[in-house]
């Protein structure tokens, strides 16, 4: 294929992909690496380097319109950016020791976990309770803005949060993707924070988290810049035209046929990786 | 000077992510299409992962290329500038936490910081 007709395609699947992860919430960085891995087989390592440079401009895109409105929390971001950076070296370390199949399993089951959380109802647990020693220590409980004025949360479990953020890290930095599914997990489930910080303060952290692998795959030179660009422009095109359509509600049919696209991903991966060709 | 709160660092952040994504794109986009214009018709292939040669995966290697307007290195220096938003993002949150007096997270932004800065400059 020549290279203007290789760019233009993964222009418009980057785009499609930046698109529907935007109108789900569901990011389309995840599906990146499969779309460029099985679509147009490129290279696993190339896809990883490629799909960071996506995830760095979808969250900084976001972001930018995000932390205007007062959801965000900045000091919760910050302190568990201490554990996604650290995790994401750690992953960029050893997704140079381990074969492109193994990191294939491991992305199959990252993806079917990420369709099992996006169909399954999320649940908001709200508290007041601010007796966490960590939480207040480090200032994180805060307030948020509600139609009845600004909302007060307490901050729950921040050495589970923590830890499983440091999970989230190194899944970003093996696998070249967000790790929205596991931050949600520990900001929603072990935090407790309500949904609207939890959803921006998690967007927030994957631009930081992607940008600490990405400086480590860049100079071994996993990041190819006539693959990249394409698929830079293509999500950011996408995801702002998302944003742009949709506001409020992520429709639920639109959600459940993304979730079945990551399932059909997550098996042709899992089926090339044993089969010893991804 | 005035000490700020969380609220304004978080505008001046806004402000920086959009500028930075924005030059960002327009700068891969100029050096991208500048090498379709160049190579359009040469074939690609990505099956077998060859890695970078030194212009294009270290930070001099793509200045250099980029000032000499090798396609490449333009859009290569693209990515990178990308990739140093969201480090501009918590150099800037440093800042508004000076300004804001506040100790702890003067710490805690520092080394994230540096964790970012060992991950761009360091040798892991």
């Amino acid at each position: 294929m020549n290279a203007t007709l290789f760019a233009a395609l993964v222009f418009g699947g980057s785009f499609l992909a930046g698109l529907l992860g935007s109108l789900t919430g569901l990011g389309g960085g995840m599906v990146i690496v499969p779309l460029l891995a099985i679509g147009f087989g490129v290279n696993l390592q190339y896809a990883i380097g490629a799909s960071l440079i996506s995830v760095i401009a979808t969250s900084s895109g976001a972001a930018a319109a995000y932390v205007r409105e007062g959801y965000t929390n900045i000091r919760i971001g910050m302190f568990l950016e201490i554990a996604t950076t650290v995790g994401a070296l750690g992953g960029a370390f050893i997704a140079g020791l381990i074969s492109t199949s193994t990191i294939a399993i491991v992305f199959a089951a990252v993806l079917l976990y990420s369709a099992w959380l996006s169909v399954r109802p999320r649940v908001e647990h709200i508290t007041q309770d601010l007796s966490d020693p960590l939480a207040h220590a480090l200032h994180l409980n805060g307030t948020y803005p509600t139609p009845d004025g600004l909302q007060p949360y307490g901050v729950q479990r921040v050495a589970t949060g923590f830890s499983l953020m440091l999970v989230a890290g190194i899944l970003s930095g093996l696998l070249g993707i967000g790790s929205g599914a596991v931050k949600v997990l520990a900001m929603d489930n072990a935090m407790r924070l309500p949904f609207k910080v939890s959803t921006t303060t998690s967007n927030f952290m994957i631009g930081v988290t992607a940008a600490a692998s990405a400086g480590v795959y860049l100079r071994r030179g996993y990041i190819d810049p006539v693959l990249s660009f394409p698929v830079m422009l293509g999500v950011l095109a996408g995801a702002l035209l998302g944003a742009r359509i949709l506001t409020k509600t992520h429709p639920k049919h639109l959600r459940l046929v993304f979730s079945l696209v990551i399932v059909a991903l997550a098996i042709e991966m899992l089926y090339r990786a044993i089969q010893g060709t991804i | 000077m005035a000490r700020w709160d969380d609220h304004q660092v978080q505008n001046a952040v806004g402000s920086v992510l959009r500028f930075g994504v924005l030059l960002a794109a327009f700068v891969a986009a100029s050096g991208g299409v500048l090498f379709l214009f160049r190579h359009g018709g040469d074939s690609v292939n990505y099956a077998v992962f060859r890695g970078e040669p030194a212009e294009l995966s270290s930070l001099v290697g793509i200045l250099r290329g980029a000032l000499h307007l090798d396609a490449r290195a333009l859009t290569q220096l693209g990515l990178v500038l990308l990739i140093a938003t969201p480090v501009a993002r918590v150099a800037l949150s440093l800042v508004g936490f000076l300004m804001e007096r506040d100790r702890k997270y003067q710490v805690i932004t520092l080394v994230v910081l540096l964790i970012l800065l060992a991950s761009l400059f360091g040798r892991i």
